[in-house]
């Protein structure tokens, strides 16, 4: 629990004045991204609309394909998070009672150095960057987001995962006074993610603190949350508490509701339909007419070595 | 106040609710404030109110028995009506404005999800029976009129499928329906046996 009179929060969890100015500055600097994350541009096109979020102009930022963003009004007002709600816009509507700071997370399972660390100790401010992800939810709808984080290898290699271990298992908060949602049985509490090692450490796959240069909206998962572009959204599990390296693959929360619908690996892929919709197109918000659906969300060239020999229709 | 005219307050009751939903729909599409999704937005909630439309038609009878307020009974029609015309609605928004009518994915759709089935199989029974819902048929048809408008059972029963068969997790609002159906189900085979 994550209750604690003032005395009691050691300084670790207090966020330095220094990361905290300092963070305009790496949004500012941040400028092209390898791999798959797009380039962020400098002073480019005239803005056709309005679409200053903070203190910048993001009208003429784009993805990588060429993709326009999805406004932050509906980034932040249109999200799947049980935890506060099932509708859409529930979680902005309720998620205010969510407190992100202090925060602590748990590094344990299969690896040398284990610990509970303060967000901030988390976070190594000059890793942190911009990256522009498409985001596909199993759904069959579409955004494009641009995220403010870091690589989660960089977490990884500091815990040094044993080299028995083969997942990582992620944890969001179990709090139903935070989290009311969590006072329903809607699914099995806490939510519950993971990732293959080799997954996990892929250059794509970040952990984020923000979007839009902004800190994370409590309703998009603040204060830290998964991102992993090739995969359905419900695999970027939010407000995470815990990471744990294990040998064995974790039973995430989707999966243990519908083992049919739902599996472990939640790649995109327009080829394997939900056994009750089509996957083979989505609606990008903000479009009219749906769109088709990419393999691997578009990042095939980046991460479909690591499904070599795979059936992906078995491991859905 | 005479029947006359209280029918006609209530027909002026049922019009107005009636076409609320629509109006609130508009209201909100022209002031922007559907959402992020207002596709989406608004295919599910024509959804809900032809549901709930229906499920309004069905407990009109039941009412009338419970309270013994007959003048009641004429508005099972119009209310019915409504239920039909948001139901159309919410399939011709589905093929033309969800799916731009693109016939290859409508067609798999129709046949291949069960859910999407069952919804275009509670719209094409309650075709004859908002075509024969006129003076002029309930007369043709004699005793065959009211079996044949038994359907709106089995359509409402599919309905409320349609609705439970596509939630992810939370089936609170479709078991809300079902619950609702089969109460009204059991009054209506309790006064065929009695």
């Amino acid at each position: 629990m994550l209750i604690r009179r003032p005395e009691d929060i050691p300084s670790s969890e207090i966020t330095p004045e220094h990361v905290y100015i300092n963070r305009r500055e790496f949004i500012g600097k941040s400028a092209g991204i390898a791999l798959g994350g797009a380039m962020v541009g400098g002073p480019g096109r005239a803005a056709a609309q309005t679409a200053q979020v903070g203190q910048r102009d993001w009208s003429s930022v784009r993805s990588e394909m060429d993709e326009e963003l999805t406004p932050y009004e509906d980034v932040t007002s249109y999200n799947n998070f049980y935890e506060f709600g099932t509708q859409k816009e529930d979680p902005a509507r309720n998620a205010h009672t969510l407190e992100p700071r202090p925060w602590t997370i748990q590094v344990g399972g299969m690896c040398a150095n284990p610990g509970v660390y303060g967000l901030e100790d988390f976070i190594r401010p000059g890793t942190m960057e911009d990256r522009i992800y498409r985001m596909r939810c199993v759904e069959a709808w579409s955004m494009v987001i641009p995220w403010y984080g870091f690589a989660l290898k960089d977490v990884i290699d500091r815990a040094a995962p044993l080299g028995s271990a083969r997942y990582v298992e992620f944890k969001t908060l179990h709090d139903p006074v935070q989290m009311p949602g969590q006072r329903t049985r809607v699914l099995d509490w806490p939510y519950v993610e993971g990732l293959r090692l080799d997954e996990a450490r892929h250059p794509l796959t970040i952990l984020a603190t923000g979007v839009y240069g902004q800190d994370l909206p409590n309703q998009n998962g603040a204060p830290i949350r998964l991102v992993v572009p090739w995969k359905y959204g419900f695999k970027g599990i939010k407000s995470i508490v815990s990471m744990m390296f294990l040998e064995q693959e974790p039973y995430n929360t989707w999966k243990r509701t519908a083992s049919f619908e739902y599996g472990f690996y939640a790649n995109v892929n327009p080829e394997v339909n939900h056994p009750r919709w089509s996957q083979a197109r989505e609606r990008r918000l903000g479009e009219f007419r749906r769109r088709p659906t990419l393999l691997f969300n578009g990042y095939v060239d980046q991460v479909a070595g690591l499904y070599a020999g795979m059936d992906l229709r078995v491991n859905y | 106040m005479n029947k006359k005219r209280r029918l006609l307050l209530l027909k002026g009751l049922v019009w107005f609710l009636g076409l609320a939903p629509l109006a609130w729909l508009l209201w909100r599409g022209f002031t922007n404030r559907l959402g992020a999704n207002p596709i989406e937005e608004v295919l599910h909630r024509l959804g809900d109110t032809t549901l709930i439309g229906l499920l309004v038609t069905l407990s009109i009878t039941p009412v009338r028995r419970l309270t013994g307020w007959n003048s009641l009974a004429p508005l099972r029609r119009p209310v019915g009506l409504f239920a039909f015309f948001y139901l159309t609605m919410h399939f011709l928004w589905y093929g033309i404005v969800d799916q731009t009518l693109d016939f290859e994915f409508i067609v798999e759709d129709i046949v291949e999800r069960p859910y999407i089935l069952v919804g275009f199989a509670a719209w094409l029974l309650l075709i004859p029976l908002a075509v024969t819902s006129t003076k002029g048929w309930i007369r043709r048809l004699k005793k065959n009129w009211l079996r044949l408008h038994r359907l709106v059972y089995v359509s409402t029963s599919l309905g409320a499928l349609h609705f439970y068969w596509q939630v992810k997790a939370d089936t609170y609002w479709p078991i809300v329906a079902v619950t609702v159906l089969a109460i009204l189900l059991l009054f209506r085979l309790r006064w065929r046996r009695a």
